[in-house]
């Protein structure tokens, strides 16, 4: 925390814009299909954590004016894309995206307005590292229209901290989060990672428990896990103890427990909020709405098309500055394939998937009778639903070779 | 070519001791093969063979000599494989010679496969070159095991031949001595055709393709011939050798050896050890042909797709004109489905069918443990054989169960006799004969069942000798034995595919590290999975494979649902080489645990 602020400690929550709809209604899922939304990757950060894939820069490579170049290039991104819908939802993650002024980041809300325009109600989210959080920097963000913050908190256990290369101190994200009240965010969330060998019962129960006395709105819980590529992994594979799945099962289930005691619902695997908070981005992701994405890097999704931008700073600059549209490749999808995604990604929300013929085959099928029967999935109200979640792949990828059949 | 200026030879030895190498340079000193066409072990033709760095089948060439006083020979070579799985193949190959050259490698001596073939080519009534190799290697001691080879053919030490096959000393003298002491081919060139199919391969565009040894008269393309075992009468649609190349010649005549094509593609029409002559104007007494192969193990191969189940029995038909030591019949497993039981001659030839049956003919198999023919002899009086442990009778009914049991020779040096002595022991043997080959190495003589012998016996000699102990065996004669079917329950139903007959001492031992092993293999379900061992009724181990707890990617990939679909789809790409028995998905590998009991 910069000097600009000192911690007030937690104040009360701001209400909730529709405190009566709670996460995992099922409502929420079918209005999160017809969604659009938009996302913004911001790939620099000030070092790269151990456990982290995801399409990132090195700051010290890009230099000063790094930064303003590759906003421009969003900017003018945008302005490459064709129509869209009014967006009711922008998230812009990472990479960092505290990394950028929030003057900055302004200028890119400004030009997704004006491009597409913001439905009312349109939220606008953005994850950061509270190691960039200041005051003013919370003010500059609230000025500049964002609604909900994502805060990197990750643990509050000093060693865990210490394993997982992240540089803050364990009350920090605590001071961000009554920092973030007090600017006015109308959502506050923190991400928690959980299942590090080094992480035992006790310190798992402290970090639960001091997150759910934060009194945050929302919290994403991600099981850490091993990505190719990664320092943790060349640990693993040279001898470090792998994460436990039964633990990181034990530690899923406790952390569900408390949160629901404190009033959350689990809305989708690893993402549990209050009610009126679900996060509009991430349940229309799993809802299989259409999204655009913008930045190195980023996915979109619209028409049945899934298209992907380049994941090399040099490539996406280049596509740019000719004004054709970054993309490293795209797949265009038949109807039976967008029933199947729908249904993979579908099945990963507590409100579960509606019954799609897709989804009918499925359970007519023997393997949808075989987790029918094991208690695997259930149906409810019209919609199938995977009953513990931990096993949401298992399920997911049984449904995957009745799709190759019927193509 | 006059036969007198024929020799027809194998060259036989212990696995490894350098026969293919030799016959490379004796195509190369005779210029059968150019500098250019050269490579190691050439005759080694299959993929298999090359991967593997042995000889699986024997591979017959004939090459054209020059002597130092330029009379021209003919000589046709057969190397022959050095596995004790495929003596067969050796027996074949010297019905179809009058001499044998007998090598062993000078840094190992006489070893097992040593002595049994050449006892074989002996008895055979064969002469015998005795020769040294690898002479060059450091380690060697040509004299000592020149010695030890007189010891077993007899003979002056001065006449071993010792040569180098890789690095080409003593070639020439050797190409010599095969000149001098191998004797001619004799048979009557004007009387009817008598010729012995010694092996046959199956070729795509071709058909079949006989390889035979004329013994009397000759036959040309054109000829009708028959096949006097079964009857069938043909015509000699194209005839020549192998150099090793296919070079037609249009004829063979007394003492040559050759290849024939009828144009045949049923694959039961030419059986090896068939004599071939003409019709009219045959021969009358055929030649005395081959005793059938006895199959040493079988074990179950079943089509991982249920639908291959036709193609994995004509893959076997036309595998068996490869190797005509293959016999099978079919075989209804209620885990596995339809397929075939299948009888081998070792666990290497159970491996390479496997192999070859999986890659020339592109099939996806699950094997099941091999297991030895048992007999049951029932209460009523009746007996019945028992390939399968499955095809075991209702104990109630069983008066006694008699396993086969084979000689056993094993050569060690003499300081291991107490290690081997204890092995055998523990794997039911009973000691025999005991001879010095010299003062520091020993041939041992067991009986032993054969289900001791087949599965780790071999690694465990090995092992416990450093490498230096030998083994050879042949069948002998079935004995009563305390018998009982061990049965491997998953998830509370028998699995017919995993049942074992062992000595009932070794019952409880083997159901434990049985379903330990089992345990280790079978990935967790969506349920546990309770792992059982029982005789009868009672069970004698128990495991639980614990159900899966966690499946699920924990975060979104930023929206990257092509890599996750992707990630998935290769997931379940992996799942599809198990077989579900019952609601279980067991991995392939885990019928075949009790092979690999021992490897903790
Ligand atoms: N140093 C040395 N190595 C040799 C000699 N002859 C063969 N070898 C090596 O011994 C190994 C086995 O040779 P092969 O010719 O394949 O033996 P083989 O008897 O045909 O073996 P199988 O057919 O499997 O029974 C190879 O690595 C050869 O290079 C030799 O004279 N000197
Ligand atoms: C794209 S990251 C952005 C975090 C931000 N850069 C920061 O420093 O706090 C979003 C979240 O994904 C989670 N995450 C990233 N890699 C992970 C992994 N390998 N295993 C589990 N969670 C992971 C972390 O909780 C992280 O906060
Ligand atoms: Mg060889």
């Amino acid at each position: 925390m910069s000097s600009t602020g000192r911690s007030v400690g937690p104040s009360a929550p701001k209400r909730a814009a529709e405190p009566w709809i709670r996460a995992n209604d099922p409502l929420l899922a079918d209005a999160a299909r017809e969604w659009k939304s938009a996302y913004v990757h911001i790939p620099f950060c000030a070092r790269r954590c151990p456990y982290c894939d995801f399409a990132i820069v090195d700051e010290s490579e890009v230099g000063a004016g790094g930064h303003d170049r590759y906003i421009d290039a969003v900017i003018a991104e945008i302005a490459l894309e064709s129509n869209f819908a009014p967006l009711d939802a922008v998230n812009f993650g990472g990479g960092t995206p505290s990394r950028i002024q929030p003057h900055q980041l302004g200028r890119v809300l400004g030009a997704l307005k004006s491009r597409f325009g913001l439905a009312p109600g349109c939220e606008i989210s953005i994850e950061v590292n509270p190691e960039d959080w200041s005051h003013a920097f919370a003010a500059g963000l609230v000025a500049a229209g964002f609604t909900r913050v994502s805060i990197g908190a990750q643990s509050f256990d000093e060693t865990i901290l210490g394993v997982l290369g992240r540089g803050h101190a364990s009350t920090l994200p605590g001071e961000v989060v009554a920092s973030a009240r007090a600017a006015g965010f109308a959502s506050v969330s923190v991400d928690l990672i959980y299942g590090h060998p080094s992480e035992t019962t006790m310190s798992w129960e402290e970090t639960v428990t001091t997150a759910l006395e934060l009194h945050v709105d929302h919290i994403s819980t991600y099981a850490l896990t091993v990505e190719p590529g990664t320092v943790l992994s060349r640990e693993v594979h040279s001898g470090a103890p792998r994460p436990d799945d039964d633990i990181q099962a034990d530690r899923y289930e406790q952390f569900c427990e408390a949160s629901a005691a404190a009033g959350f619902d689990r809305y989708e695997v690893s993402n549990h909020a209050k009610p009126g908070y679900a996060c509009r981005y991430n349940l229309a992701t799993w809802a299989h709405g259409e999204y655009l994405g913008f930045g190195m890097g980023a996915h979109d999704h619209r028409w049945g098309t899934r298209s992907r931008n380049h994941r090399r700073l040099d490539r996406y600059y280049s596509d740019i500055s000719e004004g054709i549209q970054p993309r490293l490749g795209s797949e265009t999808l038949s109807t039976v394939e967008q029933d199947r995604d729908e249904f993979m990604l579908g099945l990963r929300l507590a409100a579960g998937v509606r019954l799609s013929p897709f989804a009918r085959r499925f359970l007519d099928g023997d393997e949808g009778s075989r987790y029918l029967d094991a208690g695997i999935i259930r149906v409810d109200a019209g919609r199938l639903v995977v009953n513990d979640p931990m096993l949401t792949d298992a399920v997911a990828r049984e449904s995957l070779s009745l799709s190759a059949g019927d193509r | 070519m006059d036969q007198s200026r024929i020799r027809n030879f194998s060259i036989i030895a212990h696995i490894d001791h350098g026969k293919s190498t030799l016959a490379d340079r004796l195509l190369e000193r005779t210029g059968a093969i150019s500098e250019r066409d050269m490579k190691a072990q050439l005759l080694d033709d299959m993929d298999l063979e090359r991967e593997r760095g042995i000889t699986i089948k024997a591979n017959a060439v004939r090459i054209d000599y020059t002597s130092s006083d330029g009379v021209d020979y003919e000589l046709n070579i057969i190397d022959t494989p050095g596995h004790v799985d495929f003596s067969y193949e050796v027996s074949r190959s010297l019905e179809a010679c009058e001499g044998a050259l007998l090598l062993v490698d000078a840094s190992q001596g006489v070893e097992a496969q040593t002595l049994a073939n050449a006892y074989m080519a002996i008895e055979g009534g064969l002469e015998v070159v005795p020769v040294v190799n690898k002479i060059d290697l450091p380690a060697a001691d040509p004299d000592g095991v020149a010695e030890e080879l007189v010891g077993i053919i007899g003979g002056p030490t001065d006449e071993v031949v010792r040569v180098s096959a890789k690095s080409g000393i003593g070639i020439d003298e050797l190409l010599k001595t095969i000149i001098e002491t191998l004797p001619p081919p004799v048979g009557d060139p004007e009387a009817p055709l008598r010729a012995l199919v010694f092996d046959s391969y199956y070729d795509t565009y071709r058909g079949v393709v006989a390889l035979i040894r004329v013994v009397d008269g000759s036959v040309s393309e054109g000829d009708s011939i028959a096949f006097m075992a079964n009857g069938v009468k043909l015509t000699a649609d194209e005839i020549g050798v192998r150099r090793p190349a296919i070079e037609r010649t249009g004829r063979l005549s007394a003492g040559e050896v050759g290849y024939l094509i009828t144009g045949v593609k049923e694959i039961d029409l030419i059986r090896v050890g068939d004599t071939v002559t003409h019709s009219p104007h045959g021969a009358s007494n055929a030649l005395a042909g081959y005793d059938e192969p006895k199959p040493m193990v079988f074990s179950g191969l079943f089509p991982t797709d249920g639908d291959d189940f036709e193609r994995l029995r004509e893959a076997l038909d036309k595998l068996r004109l490869n190797d005509s030591s293959l016999v099978y019949s079919a075989e209804t497993s209620r885990a596995l489905g339809f397929g075939f039981r299948v009888g081998f001659l070792g666990l290497l030839h159970m491996e390479i069918v496997r192999e070859r049956l999986e890659r020339e003919y592109d099939l996806d198999l699950v094997a099941t443990a091999p297991s030895v023919q048992y007999m049951a002899n029932l209460t009523d009086g009746s007996a019945v054989t028992v390939q399968s442990p499955q095809d075991l009778p209702d104990s109630a009914l069983v008066e006694s169960i008699e396993e086969p049991y084979v000689k056993v020779m094993i050569i060690t040096p003499a300081e291991y006799i107490g290690t081997v002595m204890e092995l055998v022991q523990n794997k039911r043997g009973e000691m025999g004969e005991m001879n010095y080959l010299s003062t520091e190495r020993v041939e041992l003589h067991y009986l032993m069942p054969l289900s001791e012998i087949v599965f780790d016996f071999f690694d465990l000699l090995k092992s416990r000798s450093r490498g230096y102990a030998s083994l050879d065996y042949e069948p002998d004669v079935y004995r009563v034995s305390d018998l009982v079917r061990v049965d491997i329950l998953l998830n509370n139903q028998s699995v017919d595919a995993f049942s074992t007959v062992v000595h009932k001492d070794k019952a409880y031992t083997y159901g434990r590290a049985m379903v330990k092993k089992l345990r280790e293999l079978i990935p967790r379900q969506l349920f546990d999975v309770p792992i059982q061992a029982a005789i009868g009724s009672r069970i004698i181990s128990r495991e639980t494979v614990k159900a899966k707890r966690k499946d699920v990617t924990a975060k979104c990939y930023g929206g990257d649902i092509t890599r996750k679909r992707k990630l998935l789809e290769r997931q379940k790409e992996g799942k599809k080489r198990m077989k579900m028995v019952g609601s279980v998905e067991v991995p392939q590998e885990a019928f075949v645990a009790a092979l690999r009991i021992g490897d903790e």
